[in-house]
């Protein structure tokens, strides 16, 4: 655009003008090249890799993995990954130069199978929803994993490239279930679909990023290993719900209601609690009763309650004695491999 | 006039601010801009030219290998002219010790095995039937960085039946890996990590980085979950460790990798300290100790396991290396001398019985051929217990020895030698040595070998871990030649004590002495002596300088004896005293 104003205002007659213009245009393009130049491969690729994080925590059983990958995505330590067995127990956090901290899980979401963690760090280099580009079919990408967990300790993740193969909704699954996530999904032909990627980034040439690294999943219509990654302003939307879901955590425990709703009122019997975390599973469904209407079914999983997220049966509970029973709630359940939104009316209507 | 005059400083004074606009606007990559798009379009036809042209380049040196019933095979590279080629031992294990090499021109020549690394999984071949084969150039595996793009050449799942290879490009996708022994054997470590395909038959093929030199050798991928194909995981060995292995494999032994002696850990602060340590190694007699923190290992800072294992990995037994460990807030700096990984017998057992477990290769039945064995194989083949190819190793030692008698044949002197020797700090000494005599006298004391006794137990002067012996067996060597030591091989190449530079190692061994000759790789001078009395003591080193030309032959004038890190004699010798009658 500056070229065009600058070429409008050079006035056709003067010779000695035109001569300097040329000279200015080869001097661009002879810059223009080598700035192209400058930004090496290895260069962005150092500047990217104390984004990264390697995180350690459950499985190490029947050939589960107990390591992923993530990112950072704040300068005071958040780090979005993908949900998976892995959180379940204490998290470990190794950054790029070696450290080790522990984790702390902010949330997750079972839909986007996305969770943020948290570390105690400062002034960390990240990726920002601001210094986020989008992919496009063709474009040369640059993948930043943990796969196999290769790099231990201060060693930095592995970088893979390939490019764009296409941008489309997921249909795939993992074992028999379909995934859960199946908005939009950049296909790439780098192999990423490897133990211990899934929460690893994808950027462009340049290193901005471009989405997040999903869980080992096959095509629903092939049943090949898919090597995809979740675009970045899903992964930010992702994120603003889940600091959304903990943030209005707080002010409910301020005030309980008098008469709060609870299971019995609802007609759920729940399975019985006898683990530390139960899943909140419906073992029964009362007949006419108020969830029936609002469509409850046995052996629906509930895993929100008006957004927020419940971890067990007893989390649930206590989720619902933060309700008073006349108002209206939603549920969203997990049944088989969707999950539906479940609206109950309040009792008293 | 004017209006020009004033339009051309306008035009000047906006250059700047010109200037400015394209530099901030241009570079970009996905600019949207026409003309960058077809500043763009020429990089991306340069880049694509550059590309075909540096492949071309490396092409002829890659070596597509079959074994000789046709059913196994792999990758190598060819880094001679007269054709010794690096592939790796899983790919000649199922080969034996002769295979059928094509070219990608069409060409198909035989080839011999000459050494084998079964730890490092590196193995030397040597092509016959040429002496000016293409060579590949040789890089600097410890510059490449991660981000940089290199290919694989090579023969995936043994396609090219023209012998015409496949290519593969990507990018270096992690430096300095270490990855675990798969089975007994096959430890990579230190190794380049690259998402270009390596699949089952590139094995032993060439990594090149973006300018065509040979920085690693394929071999081995990370597998585990999806089939036998590549998933983007590729490891070559650094072409760096096998530069430090080369004279070893081209000794054709049965090369061993080498240990500290010690097992380091991570503690709670994630120090590496050391955790167990052999008594009769030879970190412990430079000091190391339980609990120790390694601080630095052969010239890296070592902060994790890894690192530690990674510079373990690259380095043959034997060689020394220094080594910076911290106790208590002290930091003591020294030179350690690594032991071997394995004993001899567990290395030749290994190799014996070793079904390979992993590592991208095509097929591993051994040979069973009943192709007759070519005679210009025939010829470069010596069948010996406990090596790859004695062949390769007799004639290492032919070299060495003859070229170290073109400086004058020592074996014409007269046997009998006197020398008037000046030490530092110490009465003069006197030395005689003359074929089963040795003595020595200095102020009030005197020390002699009874050539009847086990030499080995006599350690004399005391202290000095056998000095006068050590004078004996040089005089032995330079008098009597190389065939009166007994039993004699190449050992390869190892670095001398106080430049690090690589010297050629003759080993001779008579019952439990041992004595090692090192030997300059170009003037072929004798450098150093080292006589080992006891395996699991230090040796006597005797250090050979001050050169001069006498009675034909050319002599040191000059000995530094040491024995462990007490012991140190600095010998100026007076002059030579020689005659043939016994006195």
């Amino acid at each position: 655009m500056n070229h065009k104003l600058c070429r409008r205002s050079l006035p056709q007659k003067i010779g000695l003008g035109r001569v300097a213009w040329i000279v200015l245009w080869v001097l661009v393009g002879v810059v223009s090249a080598r700035q192209v130049d400058a930004q090496s491969l290895p260069q962005i690729i150092e500047a990217a890799q104390p984004k990264m994080v390697k995180i350690f925590g459950g499985g190490g059983l029947r050939r589960l993995e107990s390591w992923q990958t993530g990112f950072f995505v704040s300068n005071d330590g958040l780090i979005v990954t993908v949900w998976s067995y892995v959180l379940d127990n204490e998290t470990t956090v190794v950054l790029s130069d070696g450290r080790k901290v522990s984790a702390e899980l902010v949330g997750y979401h079972p839909q986007y199978e996305i969770a943020l963690l948290k570390v105690d760090v400062e002034d960390q280099p990240c990726f920002t929803p601001d210094s986020a580009a989008k992919g496009v079919s063709g474009m040369t990408v640059l993948a930043f994993s943990n796969l196999y967990g290769v790099a231990a300790g201060n060693e930095q993740c592995s970088v893979q490239t390939g490019v764009v193969s296409t941008i489309m909704p997921l249909d795939a699954r993992r074992g028999n279930r379909r995934t859960s996530y199946r908005g939009p999904a950049i296909v790439v032909d780098a192999i990423t679909s490897n133990p211990g990627a899934a929460g690893g980034v994808i950027t462009d040439r340049q290193g901005r990023w471009l989405g997040l690294i999903g869980r080992e999943s096959r095509t629903a219509a092939s049943n090949l290993w898919l090597n995809y990654a979740i675009p970045a302003d899903q992964v930010a939307m992702a994120t603003d719900l889940i600091l959304a879901g903990n943030t209005s955590q707080a002010p409910l425990g301020s005030q309980a209601p008098t008469e709060p709703l609870t299971l019995e009122l609802m007609g759920v019997v729940a399975v019985p609690d006898v683990v530390e975390r139960t899943p909140p599973f419906i073992d029964l469904v009362r007949a006419n009763s108020l969830a029936e209407t609002a469509g409850l079914q046995s052996d629906d999983l509930i895993v929100q309650v008006d957004g927020q997220v419940t971890t067990c049966l007893k989390d649930l509970k206590s989720k619902l004695s933060q309700i008073d029973r006349d108002a209206p709630v939603t549920f969203m359940v997990k049944r088989g491999d969707d999950f539906i939104n479940v609206k109950l009316q309040g009792s008293g209507q | 006039m004017d209006v020009n005059r004033c339009l051309i400083r306008f035009a000047v004074h906006l250059l700047p601010l010109v200037l400015f606009c394209c530099l901030t606007s241009i570079p970009m990559g996905n600019s949207s801009s026409a003309r960058s798009q077809v500043v763009e379009n020429q990089s991306t036809q340069v880049q694509e030219q550059a590309r075909v042209d540096v492949i071309a380049q490396a092409k002829p040196a890659s070596i597509a290998i079959f074994s000789t019933d046709g059913k196994g095979g792999g990758s190598g590279v060819i880094v001679s002219p007269d054709g010794f080629a690096l592939t790796n031992y899983h790919v000649v294990k199922p080969c034996g010790k002769w295979m059928h090499c094509g070219m990608p021109d069409g060409q198909l020549y035989p080839a011999v095995l000459v050494g084998i690394d079964p730890t490092g999984d590196v193995a030397l071949i040597k092509l016959v039937g040429r002496q000016d084969f293409p060579v590949a150039k040789l890089g600097d595996s410890d510059l490449v960085k991660v981000g940089e793009h290199c290919f694989a050449i090579g023969n995936p799942f043994l396609l090219a039946t023209n012998f015409e290879p496949s290519v593969s490009w990507g990018i270096v996708s992690g430096i300095h890996r270490y990855q675990y022994p798969s089975g007994t054997l096959l430890e990579y470590t230190d190794c380049i990590q690259t998402d270009a395909a390596i699949n089952p038959g590139n094995s032993g093929g060439p990594l090149f980085n973006s300018r065509g030199e040979l920085i690693g050798i394929n071999g081995r991928g990370s597998f585990e979950k999806r089939g036998r194909v590549n998933v983007g995981v590729g490891y070559a060995i650094s072409i760096n460790q096998i530069r430090l292995f080369w004279r070893h494999l081209a000794s054709g032994r049965i090369v061993d990798h080498a240990s500290l002696g010690a097992i380091v850990t991570a503690d709670q602060e994630g120090r590496v300290v050391v955790d167990d340590i052999l008594t009769t190694s030879d970190a412990f007699r430079r000091g190391l100790r339980y609990n120790d923190e390694i601080v630095s290992f052969g010239g890296r800072e070592i902060e994790t396991v890894n690192e530690f294992k990674n510079v373990l990995g690259i380095f043959p037994k034997g060689f020394r290396v220094p080594l910076v460990y911290r106790r208590e807030g002290e930091q003591y700096q020294t030179l350690v001398r690594l032991q071997g990984l394995h004993t001899e017998n567990e290395l030749a057992e290994l190799t014996q019985n070793q079904a390979m477990p992993s590592g991208p290769r095509a097929k591993s039945r051994p040979a069973k051929s009943s192709v007759p064995v070519p005679d210009s194989i025939t010829e470069l083949l010596d069948e010996r217990p406990g090596y790859a190819n004695y062949y390769f190793n007799r004639r290492s030692q032919e070299l060495i020895w003859n070229a170290f008698l073109q400086s004058g044949d020592t074996r014409q002197l007269p046997k009998k030698w006197r020398m008037q020797i000046a030490v530092q700090g110490m009465d003069p000494v006197q030395v005689a040595v003359a074929p089963q005599k040795a003595g020595m006298q200095w102020g009030e004391s005197t020390a002699l070998l009874d050539f009847e006794e086990d030499l080995a137990m006599q350690r004399v002067p005391n202290s000095s871990g056998g000095l006068l012996l050590a004078i004996s067996m040089w005089h032995r060597l330079l008098t009597e030649g190389l065939d009166s030591m007994g039993e004699v091989f190449y050992l390869g190449g190892l670095p001398l004590r106080e430049s690090g530079a690589i010297a050629d190692v003759l080993i001779s061994r008579d019952q439990t002495l041992e004595c090692r000759f090192y030997f300059d790789t170009e003037t072929r001078r004798l450098l150093e002596l080292e006589v080992w009395t006891d395996p699991d003591a230090d040796p006597c080193e005797l250090r050979f300088l001050d050169y001069r030309d006498d009675r034909g032959v050319s002599l040191p004038y000059r000995l530094l004896a040491r024995y462990g890190d007490a012991f140190e004699w600095d010998m100026s010798i007076d002059q030579y005293e020689m005659d043939e009658a016994a006195k």
